[in-house]
């Protein structure tokens, strides 16, 4: 029975506290109110059975049992309001129904992504939330202390409160700007677990994986070209995880990746969510970088890559989104096409004009452009920018590495 | 719920800002049953600060402090949630050129009356 109750806790459990948050309308009443509501059914469930319905059950008798708290402590506040709110709330009619829940996920994600809210505390709301992550986890996957990760989640729950941000999915006006924000969130989720070193703890690359599975959701319930978009991105970088790292831990560049380790089945998925995507006309920057995943993911090894497509696809990308990221990756794809001195051109060109001078992966394009070249001494200079801007380890022996096959 | 709207704007750029259109704005949203105030205010040469420490009192030519943007004018509006605030908010016609802060009203605590 506890594993059924655990089963259902897995499976559930966000759903019911995302209906509990709209019918109790505080996110810590809701957290008690589940915990209460999981503690009956582990006490009632082995006498009475399981329920036909578990989630309504389970949504009703935490709410009942928030109303109970609220009365009790209503007894010992001076003011008549207090009373007034229980007794309204014991009346709702509302509760439980089918399609409300539904919706009820979409308006958590919505209102943990509302941009009043800091853009960290966005993140580490909406993991803690809707994705059900502890603290302790969220803390230890963002390498921040636990207290200032709980430090920035009250806080975020005050302003809610305080300036009364709804608990709401948006207006059909409202929703693209709205879902911007939450796909923005989830994406810095991804990434967080995708460019973690392997040999980094689990948490990491659950990181990706709850980020997969939260854009599953959202595609599943709103159907949004950009959502699927994103999901098909996420699943096309996520299928190359098993090529990506050598045994060692460093990291491989795609070039040199054994593509028989890619997972096929996530790059079909992608894929087909990005056809859907493409065709409704609606798609944006996240199905334009899932395409040109997409082309990497068809090409059967490095050198059948299809540079003109990739380029192109960048072309319309810069349109979509002007970033500078967005063209050195694009002049990485020119010198594939074009040749490294084209190239070279377009990459100084952003170092010119003082963007990416901190980006370390401009400085190793930089690099591994003038290494084409043969001008070595500038490789050199260029390798060593980079290892003097990387954080992480692995990357740092990859760069020593890169500087030392210069030598010879 | 009340919500004050604060207008910020370099004021060069507010120049441009017809007084028509905002006062077109201010009585619309009166009319509506939002908007509890507004007013425009003088430029930022026009305000004094006055302090008070221990006791003496201080006053100084100038704004509290020197801002790229300055306060320009506010609306106290009622609205049912930040997003309903943040939509009439935003169609303020200076939130074009300027920006509008826009802050939940705190009821001060009248003290509790003992049992």
């Amino acid at each position: 029975m506890h594993e059924l109750v655990d089963a259902v806790y897995r499976s559930d459990s966000r759903r019911v506290f995302a209906t509990l948050i709209r019918l109790l309308d505080d996110f810590d009443a809701a957290e008690e109110a589940l915990h209460d509501a999981f503690s009956a059914a582990l006490e009632q469930w082995p006498r009475d059975g399981v329920p036909v319905n578990p989630r309504a059950w389970l949504v009703s008798v935490g709410r009942f049992k928030a109303i109970d708290r609220m009365r009790r402590r209503a007894r010992f506040d001076a003011l008549d309001e207090g009373a007034d709110v229980v007794d309204a709330l014991a009346e709702d009619p509302s509760a439980g129904d089918g399609e409300e829940i539904e919706d009820d996920r979409l308006r958590l994600i919505f209102t943990c992504c509302h941009p009043a809210l800091p853009p960290d505390a966005q993140v580490a709301l909406t993991l803690r939330e809707v994705c059900g992550l502890t603290t302790e986890e969220i803390a230890h996957a963002f390498l921040i202390a636990p207290s200032t990760l709980a430090q920035r989640i009250v806080r975020a729950k005050a302003k809610i409160r305080d300036a009364r941000i709804p608990y709401q999915v948006p207006s059909q006006n409202d929703l693209p700007d709205r879902l911007d924000s939450v796909l923005r969130v989830v994406y810095l989720v991804f990434n967080e677990g995708y460019s973690a070193s392997s040999g980094a703890s689990l948490t990491r690359q659950d990181l990706s994986a709850e980020a997969i599975r939260l854009t599953r959701l959202l595609v599943e319930l709103l159907r949004e070209p950009e959502a699927m978009g994103l999901l098909a991105l996420m699943l096309l970088h996520e299928s190359r995880r098993a090529a990506r790292t050598s045994p060692t831990g460093d990291p491989i560049l795609l070039e040199k990746q054994d593509r028989s380790l890619w997972d096929r089945t996530q790059i079909a998925e992608g894929t087909a969510l990005l056809e859907r995507a493409l065709s409704s006309r609606r798609f944006g920057p996240y199905s334009l970088q899932a395409a040109i995943a997409a082309v990497h993911a068809e090409a059967p090894d490095a050198a059948a890559t299809d540079w003109v497509q990739i380029v192109g696809l960048y072309d319309v990308l810069a349109l979509a989104e002007q970033s500078p990221v967005v063209e050195l990756n694009r002049a990485v794809a020119v010198a594939m096409r074009d040749g490294p001195e084209v190239g070279l051109v377009l990459v100084d060109a952003i170092l010119g004009r003082g963007d990416l001078v901190d980006y370390r992966l401009a400085h190793a394009a930089r690099a591994d452009l003038c290494r084409r070249l043969g001008r070595t001494s500038q490789a050199r200079v260029s390798y060593e920018r980079a290892l003097a801007l990387t954080r992480q380890e692995p990357e740092r022996r990859f760069f020593e590495r890169q500087l030392a096959e210069l030598k010879d | 719920m009340k919500y004050l709207c604060l207008v910020y704007g370099d004021e060069k750029a507010m120049e441009s800002m017809p007084d028509s259109e905002c006062l077109a704005y201010s009585t619309a949203l009166r009319q509506s049953g939002h908007c509890l105030a507004s007013e425009a205010l003088q430029p930022v040469h026009t305000a004094t600060t006055v302090r008070v420490r221990s006791g003496r009192l201080s006053v100084t030519d100038g704004p509290f402090a020197e801002t790229k943007e300055q306060l320009a004018g506010f609306y106290l509006v009622e609205a049912r949630d930040l997003n309903e605030a943040i939509q009439l908010a935003a169609k303020i016609p200076p939130a074009r050129v300027g920006s509008i802060e826009v802050r939940p009203i705190r009821e001060l605590e009248a003290p509790q009356h003992a049992r």
